[in-house]
């Protein structure tokens, strides 16, 4: 079976600065991965490429559902088949609840208000925001506003999750409901790449567990070899400081 | 008393008051013109400066600087009488409108660069990781939250536009200012210019009690 996400030789530099060193990893559909590693190793800017937020070399090559990654016209198709949360929610403060999760669908997919609006409040039930959908962003909580933007990126029935550190910019007492809609969703059949601190999270829900340092790709396995027999003494190392804390 | 006959002459003021407001009314026609046309002018500028193609950009802001450098003065006077020499001929609103224009969309430009810069960029990635297109970006994200921050120096502008149009008086234009030195001219007398003042000063005060109001406000509640 092909791969849905297909990352070959991707390479990423800051002028001589080389943040990726040629990583390859090829993602199946349906698949939960989750992506660990110390601040710097590049876990961002990996996802990242993936919708092409950070261009990348010429000589790597990253395909989604067939479509290869690049800039021009498929690049829009590319990123209506794969929705990102963000660390810092990014909602669109001067629009509803409501509005935030209809405006991609209407504007992209070309969906009728009426429809885009049932199929939001839907999803804002099933986030558990249901109630807020009349309220503007900077009224909720970080946990209710990440579990928004989760509800807008799924308006587009991605069929890529992308999230980077999710729960990173949250009161502690607020990571349990975004991580709990999180899991619902991997249930679901998403594929879904997470990066992310939370060790809990990616040993529950990850099929594939990454460890990246430095720009590369160090070891990858399930949950179980990764944090119970890690190979690398980097992984090890970087894993005892985590669970340390 | 002498004063007060000499510059606040109340019969006088009464009789050219007609001909004050004739002026004020093609002040207005000039500056609200000018002010439509300038923030057309100044949007395309801006977004061509920040998006535009390949050398689009830099000529963008030659123009800005250009237009921000120049005298209005003198540019008014190189449309209306240095153009005739290469055989393009306006009237005398059509040069003021143009010369305020061209300026005004300059200044424009600049707020409406700053307004979309100033939104955080978050903003423009989770349009783009929505697959929403750059003009669908523009005019549902990043322009509705600019507006509120470009208010208050766009409101600062029509200020200075509507001011500015007193100039047009020196090509020939009726406007508020060239009616009052005509009626002091007939009049022997200044009080029609000071009316000319006073009328300047009624239109632009709430405009600038207004600027003062919104700074407050959006000053505020700033954006974290
Ligand atoms: N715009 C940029 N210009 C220069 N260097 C950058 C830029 N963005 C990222 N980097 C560098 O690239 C490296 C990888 O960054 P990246 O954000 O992908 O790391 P990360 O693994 O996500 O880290 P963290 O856990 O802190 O989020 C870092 O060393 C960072 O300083
Ligand atoms: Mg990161």
């Amino acid at each position: 079976m092909t791969p849905l996400i297909k990352i070959s030789n991707l390479k990423k530099a800051y002028g001589a600065f080389t943040v990726l060193h040629g990583i390859d990893l090829d993602i199946s559909e349906g698949e939960v991965v989750c992506v660990i590693g110390p601040s710097g190793s590049g876990k961002s800017t990996l996802i990242r490429c993936i919708n092409r937020l950070e261009a990348f070399s010429d000589e790597s090559s990253i395909i989604v559902d067939g479509v290869t990654v690049g800039p021009g016209k498929a690049l829009a198709k590319v990123r209506a088949e794969v929705g990102m949360v963000f660390q810092s929610f990014n909602l669109f403060p001067h629009l509803t609840v409501l509005k935030n999760v209809m405006l991609a669908p209407m504007r992209v997919r070309g969906a009728k208000p009426a429809e885009a609006e049932r199929k939001a409040r839907d999803l804002l039930t099933r986030v558990g925001i249901a109630t807020q959908a009349e309220k503007y962003p900077g009224k909720l909580s970080g946990g209710q506003q990440q579990r928004v933007a989760i509800a807008r990126a799924l308006a587009m029935e991605p069929k890529v999750m992308l999230f980077d550190e999710p729960t990173s910019a949250l009161d502690p007492e607020m990571v349990g409901e975004v991580l709990d809609v999180m899991k619902t969703l991997a249930g679901t059949g998403v594929t879904m790449v997470v990066v992310t601190h939370e060790m809990g999270f990616a040993r529950q829900v990850a099929d594939r567990v990454i460890f990246m340092d430095g720009g590369r790709i160090v070891e990858q396995g399930t949950p179980s070899e990764i944090f119970d027999n890690p190979r690398e003494d980097r992984t090890r190392s970087f894993l005892r400081s985590v669970l340390d804390h | 008393m002498n004063l007060v006959n000499t510059f606040f002459n109340i019969p006088i003021l009464i009789d050219t008051f007609p001909l004050l407001l004739s002026g004020l009314l093609v002040t207005l026609e000039i500056g609200v013109t000018s002010i439509v046309a300038g923030l057309a002018g100044g949007l395309f500028l801006a977004l061509v400066r920040l998006y535009g193609p390949g050398p689009v950009p830099f000529l963008s802001k030659i123009y800005i600087d250009i237009f921000r450098s120049i005298p209005l003065l003198v540019l008014l006077i190189i449309v209306y009488y240095a153009l005739p020499f290469v055989g393009i001929r306006f009237s005398p609103f059509v040069s003021a409108v143009v010369a305020l224009t061209l300026v005004s969309a300059a200044y424009t430009a600049e707020i409406f660069r700053a307004g979309i810069e100033a939104i955080p960029h978050g903003q423009f990635e989770a349009s783009q990781a929505l697959g929403l297109s750059g003009r669908h970006m523009m005019v549902d994200v990043i322009l509705p939250q600019a507006i509120k921050i470009v208010i208050p120096p766009l409101t600062n502008n029509c200020i200075n536009v509507l001011k500015d149009t007193a100039l047009a008086s020196v090509v020939a234009m009726p406007d508020l200012l060239k009616q009052a030195t005509q009626a002091q001219a007939l009049a022997a007398n200044p009080t029609p210019l000071i009316g000319a003042a006073l009328i300047y000063v009624a239109l632009l005060w709430p405009l600038v009690a207004i600027v003062a109001r919104l700074e407050k406000r959006f000053g505020k509640d700033k954006r974290p």
